[in-house]
């Protein structure tokens, strides 16, 4: 109190209604909920299919697959070689891989949001009063393990240089050399937001330049701030935008690999 | 002239009330506020609105309008649906005065448990250099004209009042960041930030962010960054490492202010 | 009704929670008194926050030539020469430690190259001097005198384990009356939370008012509601006395439309930053209107105005920026003319004259003043803008290095007082204005404090009356509305003793103004106690009426025209009433008004100036013989 004349003991208004909201404040989290689970739903079924990740003509290898690192990886698909026997596809064929990419898209701070309030509930919407009882936010296990979201992105940059190097191969033209097919331009749109994606995570911002107390004696890194930031202003739809490219990138060479169109080719 | 627009404003006090319906004349380029005035000076003098500048500046007339938390005297009658009653409430996170004014002194009691600007005591007056690219971060906080919003859409304790103790709200956790980032202050409250000021219950739903009525982006700017700062100090392996084989010896953080809790045995005062 | 009266002892009672008030308060407690800041709105809202262009004060940090004699010599000149001379000095010479002090208070000013605070061009100001933050400084000098306060306050939680042991802000407090002992020295103030309707009783041997302005005696105006004259009436009902309250400024540049944010304010630094006025006609009207006193230091043509941004050592200022009142007054004159714009105003453009993205970096919150409210993006459109009441000149007599008034253990400063800006401020002053003489009012009331021997006892018959008086609009019982009181009382001001006046309205007025406040003792307020808007409406209407009688009176008796008070009836500036402050003061409930002699210039000041400048404002006996001699050469 700032004051010396207490009061009686002042409550809160009473208003039974959870909200007073009269818009349709109820959509973003059902249509992110909704979204989110498709993902999911496909990417799960992807990753444990172990068929048609690999294109061979032309190099293409499924971001989901990649490294390919069990002994059943068609051949030419594992650049870091097999590092394991070969194992049904229970064990996701990127093992060392899509557990931190998994991480580092839990862990990131746009995801926390997006799923926070769509499948927690923990505020379902602004101004509108959530269904749990008690609340601790991330202050304790497991929530507590967001804070090594920078790790992840490490991790996940590495993972990208991979990526990079798969989009590298998939210049292959069918006759060998360098071609150039519509699966190639789809590979680099998803390389090229992917990068997006991870330089403008909230840690790399922190990173590069956020921790510090002065940029003006450090201008490289403030420079570089002010680029991640940039990309940091934009992660939410550089975070949906890239679930869609994978979604895509993995379905399109899903489908060449299984032979159901061929892949146009601009040259080569 | 104007037309007529139905308002339902919450009416009472101790926590009891209800909602009241008032027809009231609103005419063109007219904002809640308006009309609310209008609605005191013909059919309800003793309504209690909190009010000062009109103009967005000062942060007072907060209220939830339609259940958004706004400004009355920013909200324009044109956004509203014609026909439509507006519904009227204070603000749902602090104890309630009468009518829209609520009691935000939960906001003063925080504010002043942050240890304060903490420059190098050599430096004389007039003798700081400071580059703009080095305040700029800090001055997006100072737009902040106290409207506590944020702190009212916050549900850490908009939803769960039993952590209003250990939470001091958004808008003092960016007051936080924003003395961290002041390029002449010395102190370190990264520690505090998370023992004593609840950054830890902040999971980053960006609803203070949306009401922020000066659109400062508190979560991006004030808040990962402030987590991630304590990322570092508290719960980065490698700092942590590094501080037991004595590589980078860790000096001791800024201590909450004692004495300022208002009750005995707090965290604040236990921590330092 | 017979209510418990909260009973409070301090050492100094600030009432007002601004930029003066809060920096006596630091003033008061840093000398180790026991302070009480009272403030009638929440802590960190006062009007300060309304304040946007900045803080003048000669750093020489953009312009090295810049020296507090050049700044004095601005605000003289700005005054029109009313000015209380050694207030002006005073105030020249230590804006520039205070500007300081809030930056070692933790405030973030925008900076120059090299690091140091920025400074911006401001109408009546030789070199840029104004020290901001975009167009958001008052709340930048608001927020750091709040923080410095938490500061003092923790630094005794932690020497006392209270953190309010020694500074304590009243928010939501109104005062309504100032006690005194019977030898006729403050013993406190009498006033009710505004929350609880609790009555209370601060005992203090000094008050220091820091109330801000009278603006809600007008109907358009750029002032909160709180600016309801409550220190100049608390201080004439105590016996003090006011000067020159027909100076009342007309900011040039508010919104003119929409109608409900009509008086919201237009920051000067648009025209500061390049903005230009013109007319329907397309003209930059203002070459128009240069004044002969400001003739010299003014560009004649728009190519020498428009070189003046990037080289102000060899060309004029552009007559965009000469002093608030002589732009109000053009713009007046314009839209009169029919040369307006749709809603009575003038045309403000900066869209041509700037980037958009330069616009939205020194001109944020008005971008998104107009956005939000007129749908006008200032970046493409010129903006509407017209004059609006902004502040009072006028205020409590005080002693200027003290802010003594004429009552024992009576202290003002800021707005609230008068003297400082003579007939008319500058922007930016007021700023700097509140922390010189917020500082100066706190060390006042210390001083005081250190001579007292005895502490003055309150009379038990002045709290009866008091308190007597705050429950009546409550226990009366059919009266009056207030709000229809105050609306009328508004219309009268803002019709009759406006931005031009004429000896015939001004009566009209007077009259008008005798038959409302018959009507305003009468008025009764529906509800209870707590907060309760129409009951402190009503109580705040005695305050507004005695002003603007004041204001009315002193406006009636000044045959001239300068600065914030112009007559259609004697157009000219007279160096007979240069001489003359006008005294208000109140005998029983009559509203008295005496002529006083103003003391002559210190001879050192006036050497500031050159003769012919001089000879502009003052009489020949006036004018110094040095000088005089040292023209004949």
């Amino acid at each position: 109190m700032t004051q010396v004349t207490a009061a009686p003991a002042r409550t809160r208004a009473q208003i039974a209604e959870r909200t007073l909201r009269k818009d349709p404040w109820w959509r973003v989290p059902a249509v992110t909920a909704t979204l989110l689970t498709i993902w999911v739903a496909y990417a799960t079924v992807r990753v444990f299919m172990g068929h048609w990740y690999y294109v061979p003509q032309y190099h293409y290898l499924t971001p989901f697959y990649s490294p390919c690192i069990n002994g059943e990886c068609v051949p030419g698909s594992a650049s870091l070689g097999t590092w394991l026997p070969a194992l049904p596809p229970i064990i996701p064929y990127a093992l060392v891989s899509l557990p931190f990419i998994l991480g580092f898209r839990l862990s990131c701070y746009y995801y926390r949001r997006a799923y926070y309030r769509s499948f927690w509930q923990a505020p379902t919407a602004c101004a509108v009063r959530e269904p749990h009882a008690t609340y601790s936010g991330e202050t304790r296990f497991p929530l507590i393990m967001q804070n090594l979201h920078r790790y992840f992105f490490w991790i996940t940059v590495a993972v990208s240089v991979l990526n990079t190097y798969d989009l590298i191969q998939a210049f292959h033209g069918k006759t060998g050399g360098v071609g150039l097919g519509l699966g190639t331009l789809i590979m680099l749109v998803n390389v090229v937001l992917l990068w997006g994606y991870t330089l403008g995570c909230h840690s790399c911002r922190h990173i590069t330049g956020g921790r510090l107390k002065n940029f003006s004696k450090h201008p490289v890194r403030y420079w570089a701030w002010t680029r991640v930031s940039w990309l940091n202003a934009r992660h939410m739809q550089f975070a949906w935008t890239t679930l869609g490219t994978l979604m895509l990138t993995d379905l399109y060479i899903a489908l060449l690999a299984a032979g159901v169109f061929s892949d146009p080719r601009i040259f080569n | 002239m104007g037309e007529k627009v139905t308002l339902r404003v919450w009416r009472g006090d101790a926590g009891q009330g209800e909602l009241v319906d008032f027809q009231v004349e609103a005419n063109e380029g007219e904002v809640i506020l308006d009309v609310l005035h209008r609605l005191q000076a013909t059919q309800a003098g003793d309504l209690a609105v909190r009010w000062n500048c009109k103009a967005g500046k000062c942060g007072s007339c907060s209220m939830e309008i339609n259940g958004q938390p706004r400004l009355a005297c920013m909200t324009r009658m044109s956004v509203f649906e014609p026909g439509q009653p507006v519904t009227l409430t204070p603000l749902r996170t602090f104890p309630v005065i009468r009518d829209l004014v609520t009691d935000v002194s939960f906001n003063y009691v925080k504010a002043r448990q942050i240890p304060s600007f903490t420059p190098d005591p050599a430096v004389g007056l007039g003798e700081f250099r400071m580059q703009q690219v080095d305040v700029q971060r800090s001055q997006e906080f100072r737009k902040c004209i106290e409207c506590f919003l944020c702190q009212n859409v916050c549900h850490v304790i908009r939803d769960h009042a039993d952590n209003e103790r250990a939470f001091a709200g958004p808008r003092f956790l960016m007051r936080v960041a924003e003395l961290e980032m002041h390029p002449a202050d010395e102190a370190d409250r990264r520690d505090i930030a998370q023992d004593d000021f609840g950054l830890g219950l902040c999971n980053i739903t960006k609803c203070c962010t949306e009401v922020c009525p000066e659109n400062i982006k508190i979560t991006d700017n004030a808040l990962i960054p402030m987590k991630e700062r304590v990322a570092g100090r508290k719960y980065d392996p490698l700092v942590w490492l590094g501080s037991k084989i004595g590589r980078r010896p860790r000096p001791a953080g800024t201590a909450a202010v004692p004495g300022t809790r208002g009750d005995s045995g707090s965290a604040g005062e236990q921590q330092g | 009704m017979t209510d418990d009266i909260e009973r409070l002892s301090y050492d100094v009672v600030v009432v007002g929670a601004g930029g003066s008030g809060l920096r006596a308060a630091i003033e008061a407690r840093l000398a180790g008194k026991r302070t009480a800041v009272i403030s009638k709105s929440l802590f960190g809202k006062a009007h300060t926050v309304m304040a946007e262009g900045g803080c003048a004060a000669a750093m020489g940090n953009m312009n090295p030539r810049d020296n507090w004699q050049v700044h004095f010599r601005d605000t003289m000149r700005g005054g029109k020469f009313l000015n209380n001379w050694r207030m002006a000095e005073l105030h020249a010479k230590e804006a520039p430690d205070r500007v300081w002090e809030l930056e070692a208070w933790g405030a973030l000013f925008d900076r120059t190259k090299d690091g140091k605070i920025s400074q911006r061009n401001f109408g009546g100001h030789e070199y840029p001097r104004l020290a901001h933050v975009g167009d958001r400084t008052g709340l930048e000098m608001i927020r750091t005198l709040q923080q410095k306060v938490v500061a003092l306050q923790q630094e005794d939680a932690a020497e006392h384990g209270d953190p309010e042991a020694m500074i304590k802000v009243f928010a939501e407090t109104t005062i309504t009356r100032l006690v005194k002992d019977g030898a006729g020295r403050i013993a406190g103030a009498f006033g009710y939370f505004r929350d609880s309707g609790r009555l209370v009783l601060f005992e203090a041997p000094a008050v220091i008012l820091a109330t801000g302005g009278i603006g809600k005696t007008f109907k358009v105006t750029s002032n909160s509601w709180e600016y309801t004259g409550d220190g100049h009436a608390l201080a004439l009902l105590a016996g003090a006395k006011l000067m020159n309250m027909e100076f009342v400024q007309f900011h040039p540049t508010h919104m003119v439309w929409p109608l409900s944010v009509r008086g919201l304010l237009v920051t000067e630094s648009v025209r500061g930053d390049g903005g230009v006025l013109r007319n329907s006609e397309g003209k930059r009207f203002m070459f128009g209107y240069v004044p002969d006193v400001f003739r010299d230091q003014h560009a004649e043509t728009e190519e020498e105005a428009d070189r003046w941004y990037d080289d102000p050592d060899h060309n004029r200022r552009p007559p965009e920026l000469l002093p608030r009142d002589e732009v109000a007054r053009a713009i007046n004159a314009e839209a009169k003319a029919g040369r307006g714009s749709p809603h009575g105003g003038v045309f403000l453009d900066i869209a041509s004259r700037l980037p958009a993205d330069e616009i939205l970096r020194r001109l944020p919150s008005m971008y998104h003043q107009f956005k939000e409210l007129a749908d006008v993006d200032i970046t493409k459109e010129p903006m509407e803008v017209g004059p609006a009441q902004h502040y009072v000149m006028g205020g409590v007599e005080v002693e200027p290095d003290t802010g003594a008034a004429s009552v024992p253990g009576l202290f003002a400063a800021g707005e609230v007082s008068g003297g400082m800006h003579g007939s008319n401020r500058l922007g930016g002053n007021s700023l700097s204005d509140l922390l010189v003489f917020g500082r100066r009012a706190g060390m006042g009331a210390v001083q005081y404090l250190a001579g007292l021997t005895d502490r003055p006892a309150v009379s038990a018959a002045e709290i009866t009356a008091a308190q007597g008086e705050v429950v009546a609009p409550l226990e009366r019982q059919g009266g009056e509305n207030p709000y229809a009181v105050h609306t009328e009382l508004q219309q009268t001001m803002s019709d009759l003793v406006g931005i031009i006046r004429r000896e015939d309205e001004i009566k009209t007025a007077l009259a008008e103004l005798e038959k409302l406040r018959a009507r305003a003792a009468n008025v009764s307020a529906e509800g209870g106690k707590g907060y309760n808007p129409g009951w402190h409406l009503a109580l705040d209407l005695r305050n507004i009426m005695v002003i603007a009688e004041c204001v009315a009176q002193a406006a009636l008796t000044r045959q001239e025209s300068r600065g914030g008070h112009t007559r259609d009836d004697f157009p000219a500036m007279s160096s007979q009433w240069r001489k003359v402050n006008l005294i208000c003061s109140l005998d029983g409930d009559q509203v008295g008004l005496t002529q006083q002699p103003m003391a002559p210039i210190r001879e050192d000041l006036l050497a500031l100036f050159d003769r012919a400048e001089l000879a502009k404002y003052l009489t020949d006996e006036e004018l110094p013989a040095a000088v005089a001699a040292e023209e004949k050469h």
